[in-house]
């Protein structure tokens, strides 16, 4: 089933990283107690205790270097901020050091954000508060260096990473792919908590400096420079006589130093000279009633994106009006105190929770595959095949897409083209990295060179005779070692495999559409399926950028299976006389991305039959609710949902708004159903879809489906749209309650019948209070 | 067979936008042959084949060969071609001719380039290109109507032909900043050797080494015989000048980049046996030659260091046998240290040890690129017979010429 969700977090990137930072501090303890010379202490106290920052002066200017040891990445650790304050008060006190660069000898990461431990590890409000004060001091003397101080930059600049940049006096980045800046806290449920409400505006202007919180978008040094949030650029270099990252960061220092010389003798201007845009924004700025209006249509923005579920975005705009309007103090203090609230907030940390689960997810805990996959073969040219063949064909892998009909193997083609073409548009990639990219693809009809293939996936029609077809096919032409794929959303994969001569190759892997946006891969395993099988899948998805969860066959696997009894009450609902409208209303603003009725349409009414009649099949009544009947009228009557033009809705080329589609109502009026008032609030609506959803996600982790809680929440919520601040349905369950969820349950369970009883692991929790999927 | 050079001239390197302001290319061209056919008393019909090198196309005359040979009253029977490939095209012109005697084709063939930037072709933009093509189909007053109107104020916007790289969109010099400072070439050192080619290219005008340079007689603007690009000055002064490229931080200049220069060059080249049945003696034998090509986005210049090694070992000679060197001086000094690192011989080139020094007291001792000019298309041929002139008067045995392209490509002749 193609799930299209447009989710608003797609892209948490990788930002605040969780570091352990101590093991190095009690690495060096016993050994330089162990019989050093006393006289030596201090020495061993500058050099040793300098695990994370170091310097050293070049003619007149200080180089520092951060380093965080033992980590591909630097955070801004409690060890590293104490040895920066020092640093930093050694190189003021030294009158021969006229300026200052600050640089990391981590060749893609300046400070990729704070250290997100710890924050984790405060306990209250007022705890966080303080971290966030002791920032915004360390910043504030930064900012007031008697000396310039210029921030050289080369990859990630992110979050704290770039607070600290802000408050230097002047910035260089390189100009490589890898150097990003951005404040993704908002990401996090939280805010740029180290002066960055408070700086940025002043930096950029008030417009560009909401669209920089708001969004926590990455953005690349080119922009950076045009949004005047860094002064000046560096190229990266190629290789020379030494390798390309090392020398260009040996190039940015040497920049960065002649800067700072430059800055001292003033021939290198501190500030740039305003165009007249710049000037007319500034002046505009200045006006207070223009700036109110800037926060009120902020506001509105936000409130219309969140429906108020996130406090972050909020509490953001406070802290920049703080500051504006009521003086930098204010500001500071707003800002501090916002973010220690929003630290403590269920948002916060199921946000949180979510990134971490994130980066579990992008790895492969399976090991690394014997053989690369080096050469790919898709069946079937559709929406999926063509998705699956643009997430590939630019990591290095051969593509062959094959379809058995030209049209839609052309169709297929230019979904490709379009995806890559779309990037050449935004600058992303060159022409020419398109067309080489591009060259990797052939299009075919027939099965030549599939005897060079490593792995086939297929995406052609969900119908098991079918596919067995193709299965037989590929196996005859394949060599022994290639895996056969299959992109179904319902199918048992135990069924597929059951046609083959090989089922330790055969797996599932499910993509979600469109492929290129949707960030979920599930890959499915049966019994048979081998380990390097596996290893080999999960290692060609992260290739493709994929989050990805492993789960266990059956029908539905994971995400299809809590999808259905949330569709078949949907079914009901809509039966028992609830207007399409107020449902997706209703499911808005409980947080899912798309109104649940959309979302059908969206599906296929058709698939949704399809995959309803498969579940029903395999579970029985706990797929009850609406009456099957009317989606298959409806697909008799040809209205298949958006492919169609018509499903619940009317959707017409070119026109944003969706009108109910007045013969669907007609069929929904065929199946009337009495709404029982006892459970017929908004507040049961939302209930009874969402309890049906958390229960079947719950059982599947019960039944083994599942073989950990992160995974089913970075399922449900990358894959199914599930809403990010609740952090999926097992942080939800642990923090709405267990034992008031089963009570809601059994109140409809009275009404319904058995689809509502809660499975045995949620009814455990609920009397169980202490029982929680994350500690 | 063996491959002879007879005699190599050309025209003077003049900057461009001055004297030759209002030739064409084939105008340049056709001096260069012409001076050519003069000089050795070639008969015009004695010919077989002419071969040039551009980069820069005229649109009107495209094969710019062709279009010289006939203004030169060569036979219309006498087929010409015209080659191109970034800055080495004339080497390409050379070696093409190398390959027609070698095949026993020709006898005779004139190589030869030829570059104008003083004139070049603006294009209309691609939206208005297209308006005005399908204007042409348009039938009805109406339908030219509905054309017509639809062209905004952007369409008239014109196409400059570009420096850059097609491929990776940076130009050439943002390029040439950069392997400077990969290589660690510093602003001084360039600036040292900038002042050295201008010093030895003035040196050598005054000796009148440049025996190859013409008088060309430019209508209305009398007779030149000389190179107007050469300025020696003191480093004093080139360490005023600002990075042209990369600013505030490059290290390229306006003196060590060449300036944009108008020129063309012609050599004869033939067969020894031909040479010596129409009683020449030839200057010098061509032995071989390499093109390489590598990443035209981070080692686009470094031809030069990968083909160099090549070509001394598809000969049998190493680095000490060669007494002239002329290398193209575009990131010469860059090339000089890749030649010098184990690294980049490592890590770059696949070999097991450094290519070595390059004795600098060898190399472009009569002036180079960045003091004599560097029309494109004409530099080649240039590097060809001032090697070849310069082993006559030194009295060495073998030369090495090479010059790195756009694209990454390199050309050696020995």
């Amino acid at each position: 089933m193609d799930k299209i969700v447009s989710y608003r977090h797609k892209s948490i990137s990788p930002i605040i990283i969780c570091l352990h930072y101590s093991g190095s501090l009690n690495r060096i303890k016993p050994w330089f107690l162990r019989g050093c010379l006393l006289k030596l202490l201090p020495f061993f106290f500058l050099e040793a205790f300098r695990s994370h920052v170091s310097y050293e002066v070049k003619d007149d200017v200080a180089v520092i270097r951060i380093n965080n040891p033992d980590s591909k990445v630097n955070t801004l650790s409690i060890p590293m901020q104490r040895e920066m304050a020092e640093v930093m008060n050694e190189v003021w006190a030294n009158g021969a050091v006229k300026s200052v660069v600050l640089i990391s000898s981590k060749p893609g990461c300046f400070i990729a954000g704070a250290d997100i431990n710890m924050i984790q590890a405060c306990r209250s409000a007022e705890e966080v508060t303080a971290l966030s004060q002791e920032g915004q001091k360390m910043f504030e003397k930064i900012e007031k260096s008697p000396i310039p101080i210029v921030a050289a930059i080369n990859g990630s600049c992110l979050g704290g990473g770039l607070e600290f940049a802000l408050a230097c006096q002047y910035r260089v980045a390189t100009k490589s792919r890898k150097t990003v800046l951005g404040t993704p806290e908002v990401m996090l449920g939280l805010l740029p908590g180290a002066g960055g409400t408070q700086r940025l505006p002043k930096m950029v202007g008030l417009p560009s400096a909401f669209d920089v919180m708001l969004t926590g978008r990455n953005i690349r040094a080119d922009k950076a420079k045009k949004m005047g949030l860094v002064h000046q650029l560096v190229d990266p270099l190629g290789p020379g006589l030494k390798d390309s990252d090392v020398r260009t960061v040996e190039y940015l220092e040497e920049v960065a130093v002649g800067f700072a010389k430059g800055i001292v003798n003033k021939s290198i201007p501190l500030t740039k000279r305003k165009g007249i845009m710049q000037k007319l924004q500034d002046y505009a700025m200045g006006i207070p009633f223009v700036r109110q209006q800037i926060y009120k249509t902020v506001t509105k923005r936000v409130m219309n994106q969140t429906k108020g579920l996130y406090p972050a975005p909020l509490k953001i705009i406070e802290c920049v009006k703080a500051g504006l309007e009521k003086g930098s103090e204010a500001g500071y203090l707003e800002e501090s105190q916002n973010f220690g609230k929003l630290a403590m907030t269920p948002e916060s940390k199921a946000l949180v929770g979510l990134y971490q689960g994130q980066v579990a997810c992008k790895k492969n805990r399976f090991g690394t595959p014997e053989r690369e996959v080096k050469n790919l073969a898709i069946l079937g040219a559709g929406l999926m095949g063509a998705g699956i063949a643009q997430v590939t064909v630019d990591k290095g892998v051969n593509v062959i897409l094959k379809d058995t009909a030209t049209e839609g193997l052309s169709r297929g083609q230019d979904q490709v083209y379009k995806g890559f073409n779309a990037k050449v548009k935004k600058k992303s990639i060159t022409s020419f990295e398109r067309d080489t990219t591009m060259s990797c693809l052939t299009g075919q009809l027939d099965y030549s060179g599939f005897e060079r293939v490593d792995m086939v996936i297929e995406a052609v029609f969900e119908d098991l005779s079918i596919k067995h077809k193709v299965l037989k096919e590929v196996e005859a032409v394949t060599p022994p070692h290639c895996i056969f794929a299959t992109n179904t959303s319902g199918l048992p994969i135990k069924d597929i495999a059951a046609a083959s001569k090989r089922p330790e190759n055969v797996i599932g892997m499910h993509y979600f559409s469109p492929v290129d946006k949707m960030q979920l891969l599930e890959i499915i395993t049966t019994d048979k399926t081998s380990k390097d099988t596996t290893a080999s899948a999960v290692a060609l998805g992260l290739k493709q950028g994929k989050i990805i969860i492993v789960v266990k066959d059956g029908p539905g696997f994971y995400t299809t299976r809590c999808l259905s009894p949330m569709l078949a009450e949907l079914l009901r609902l809509l039966q028992e006389g609830v207007e399409p409208k107020k449902l997706d209303l209703l499911t808005t603003s409980f947080g899912l991305p798309v109104g649940a009725v959309i979302l059908a349409d969206e599906v296929g009414i058709d698939v949704a039959a399809h995959v309803g009649k498969t579940m029903t099949k395999a579970f029985g009544s706990r797929l009850d609710g609406g009456n099957i009947e009317v989606v298959t009228t409806m697909v008799e009557k040809g209205f298949t949902g958006r492919k169609a033009g018509k499903g619940f809705y009317i959707y017409e080329k070119g026109s944003k708004s969706r009108n109910i589609n007045p013969a669907a109502e007609e069929i929904l009026k065929k199946f009337k159903l009495s709404a029982p008032p006892s459970v017929s609030s908004d507040s049961d609506v939302q209930y009874r879809l969402v309890s049906r959803f958390v229960n079947e996600a719950l059982l599947c982790l019960q039944e083994g489906i599942l073989s950990n809680p992160m995974e089913g929440d970075i399922g449900a919520v990358f894959g199914l749209g599930f809403p990010p601040f609740l952090g999926g349905p097992f942080r939800f369950v642990d923090a709405f309650g267990a034992d008031k969820l089963v009570q809601k349950m059994k109140k409809y369970e009275e009404v319904y019948g058995n689809q509502f009883t809660a499975c045995q692991l949620l009814q455990d929790h609920a009397k169980d209070s202490s029982k929680k999927f994350y500690k | 067979i063996n491959i002879v050079l007879v005699e190599g001239v050309r025209t003077p390197f003049l900057l461009s936008g001055t004297i030759y302001n209002d030739f064409m290319a084939h105008d340049l061209a056709r001096a260069a042959l012409l001076g050519l056919l003069n000089k050795t008393s070639l008969p015009k019909d004695a010919v077989d084949y002419i071969v040039y090198g551009t980069v820069i196309q005229e649109v009107k005359t495209s094969n710019v060969a062709r279009e010289a040979a006939l203004g030169a009253g060569i036979s219309e029977k006498i087929p010409a071609h015209t080659v191109t490939m970034a800055c080495i095209s004339a080497n390409q012109a050379i070696t093409t001719a190398v390959g027609l005697i070698a095949a026993g084709q020709c006898d005779v063939v004139v190589a030869g380039g030829v570059e104008t930037m003083s004139d070049m072709p603006i294009r209309h933009s691609r939206k208005m290109r297209k308006t005005m093509l399908t204007l042409n189909k348009a039938k009805t007053l109406s339908q030219r109507l509905t054309l017509l109107s639809k062209i905004r104020l952007g369409y008239l916007t014109p196409e400059l032909p570009a420096l850059t790289e097609f491929s990776t969109n940076e130009t050439m010099g943002h390029s040439a900043d950069r392997l400077t400072a990969a290589f660690g070439v510093s602003r001084r050192e360039q600036d040292e050797f900038a002042f050295r080619s201008h010093s030895l290219a003035k040196k050598a005008q005054d000796a009148g080494l440049l025996s190859d340079v013409l008088s060309v007689n430019v209508p209305g603007k009398g007779i030149v015989s000389k190179d107007n690009g050469i300025r020696p000055s003191s480093m004093e002064q080139l360490e005023k000048l600002k990075p042209v490229f990369i600013k505030p931080h490059g290290t390229i200049t306006p003196a060590s980049s060449s300036f944009l220069t108008d020129g063309a060059s012609a050599v004869l080249l033939m067969s020894e046996e031909k040479a010596l049945a129409m009683g020449y003696k030839p200057k010098a034998y061509l032995r071989d030659f390499v093109f390489v090509s590598q990443d035209p986005k981070d080692q686009l210049l470094l031809g030069p260091s990968y083909a160099t090694p090549e070509v001394l070992e598809k000969s049998g000679i190493t680095l000490d046998d060669i007494d002239v060197f002329e290398f193209h001086e575009g990131q010469i000094l860059a090339n000089l240290k890749a030649m010098d690192s184990d690294w980049f011989a490592q890590t770059c080139m696949g070999r097991k040890s450094k290519v070595g020094v390059l004795p600098i007291e060898k190399l472009n001792l009569w002036g180079g690129s960045l003091s004599l000019g560097h029309p494109f298309g004409a530099t080649g041929a240039r590097l060809v017979t001032a090697a070849v002139n310069r082993l006559k008067k030194e009295g060495g045995q073998y030369a090495l010429v090479a010059a790195c392209a756009a694209g990454g490509q390199v050309v050696f002749d020995l």
